[in-house]
């Protein structure tokens, strides 16, 4: 059981990796900086902008743990297959389903931005909501 | 004894009911639904001056910061309450992350016997030497097929919203594009008869190398995609819609999707049931290899190709 062999004796103290772990690290404050636009932008599509810096600081996350520290992209070279010669492939297909899903949502999201200013001629979301509730919607 | 009904036996059924809806003839919708009209969309110049005005008079009066203290202290609450909670959730993440296990290690709990089953096994199993690759397309292939739908999806919603169907409509909105853009710019011609063709090819060949390479349907289909934006931007949408109109990017995308949905379909029937798989996996590093790969890449290609160059021209132009 290879994989339950992680233990504390190796090395890695609870609660001390944080300069070790610093690509997570910029991932996480990549991530309240995405969250941060969200909340104190009223601009649509400052918004959107930050939607997307959260969705990179997650691919960034992930991309970070998948790596493995001297080993190679996944991709058989020199008929080597051990396991001990590649990165984990899977976070990195995670990242690809990110990547697409992120793409679509921002379309969906930019196409309704479009529809709000041709009906309201303004992108800050005060006065969208303020026009909303002056035609009584 | 004619199989055939009465009209008035007919009148009853269900069919007689659907085809009449769909002929336009009757509305279900109508005298059983209530249904609030929007209010007109105005395209007068004086209309929007008139109502910029009118906003800015409200905007005064609501946004009076210097006689509404209220909303002032409000104000200044919310940004400082906003900046507050992104310090803790900062501070909370960063906590979380230091307990985390360290980068690189390779006994971490992540790197279980899954990852380490793709890559002693993955190529044997799906023909890819392209571990990612194999593990997507064969493995999670039903993922990546919600993928492409969630892609076709997208650009359906794109489509109802910006799709400029009436014709004159479409000429404002044409003329409206050129208006901000220099009409046959030299040096842009140029560099895209030389870059379009480059690009291209060189996404051709990414996604014919998707199993071989890094690479693959989602960045060779991107790659096709920016070429074609390309193309359009330095030319015209007329120039692109001598190759690809709607009808093409009908067809392409409708049958992509089916295609790697009837792939599917054959891959997951004979696996679950145990019947022998009868799609050769060839010799790993050959171009022609890996099964299932080379085609559901293809199709997943034309999928992304078409998806990146409607965006563009949705946002554009309002059509294809």
């Amino acid at each position: 059981m290879r994989f339950m062999h992680y233990s504390e004796e190796e090395g890695c103290k609870v609660g001390a990796n944080l300069l070790n772990n610093y690509g997570e690290a910029v991932a996480m404050v990549l991530f309240v900086i995405g969250f941060g636009n969200l909340m104190l932008q009223s601009n649509l599509i400052k918004k959107i902008i930050g939607l997307n810096i959260m969705d990179t600081a997650v691919y960034l996350f992930l991309a970070e743990k998948g790596y493995i520290t001297g080993r190679a992209a996944p991709i058989v070279a020199d008929g080597v297959q051990s396991a001990e010669a590649y990165i984990n492939p899977v976070p990195s297909g995670l990242v690809l389903t990110g990547i697409v899903v992120s793409v679509s949502v921002s379309a969906l999201m930019l196409s309704l931005t479009i529809r709000l200013y041709q009906r309201y001629h303004t992108l800050d979301l005060d006065e969208i909501s303020l026009q909303l509730k002056k035609e009584g919607l | 004894m004619s199989r055939m009904k009465s009209e008035e036996e007919y009148r009853k059924t269900k069919a007689f009911h659907f085809f009449r809806w769909l002929s336009g003839e009757k509305d279900p919708y109508i005298g059983n639904l209530e249904m609030r009209p929007q209010k007109e969309y105005m395209r007068a110049e004086d209309s929007i001056l008139d109502r910029m005005r009118e906003s800015q008079m409200v905007m005064d009066k609501v946004y009076d910061t210097r006689h509404n203290r209220w909303l002032l202290l409000f104000r200044r609450f919310y940004r400082i309450m906003a900046v507050i909670f992104c310090i803790m959730l900062a501070g909370l993440l960063l906590f979380t992350v230091s307990y985390l296990p360290p980068t690189g290690n390779a006994s971490n709990p992540d790197n279980n016997e899954v990852a380490s089953r793709y890559i002693e096994s993955g190529m044997q199993e799906t023909g890819a030497v392209n571990i990612v690759t194999g593990m997507i397309l064969t493995y999670r292939a039903f993922d990546t097929f919600g993928e492409t739908n969630v892609l076709f999806i997208a650009t359906c919603c794109v489509m109802i919203m910006l799709m400029v169907e009436d014709a004159e409509l479409k000429k404002q909105e044409v003329m409206n594009d050129r208006r901000f853009e220099p009409k046959n710019d030299a040096i842009l011609q140029g560099t895209a008869m030389v870059l379009v063709p480059v690009i291209f090819i060189f996404g051709i060949y990414i996604i014919l190398n998707g199993h071989l390479s890094p690479g693959g349907g989602f960045s060779g289909g991107a790659t096709i995609g920016a070429g074609m934006i390309l193309y359009a931007s330095a030319f015209s949408f007329k120039d692109t819609q001598r190759f690809f109109d709607e009808k093409v990017y009908k067809i392409a995308k409708i049958s992509a999707l089916c295609v790697y949905g009837l792939i599917g379909i054959y891959y997951y029937v004979t696996g679950a049931n145990g019947i022998e798989n009868h799609i050769p996996l060839g010799i790993p590093g050959h171009i022609v290899s890996a099964g299932i790969i080379f085609p559901i890449n293809i199709c997943v290609g034309l999928e992304v190709a078409c998806t990146m160059y409607a965006f563009y021209a949705l946002f554009r132009r309002g059509g294809l």
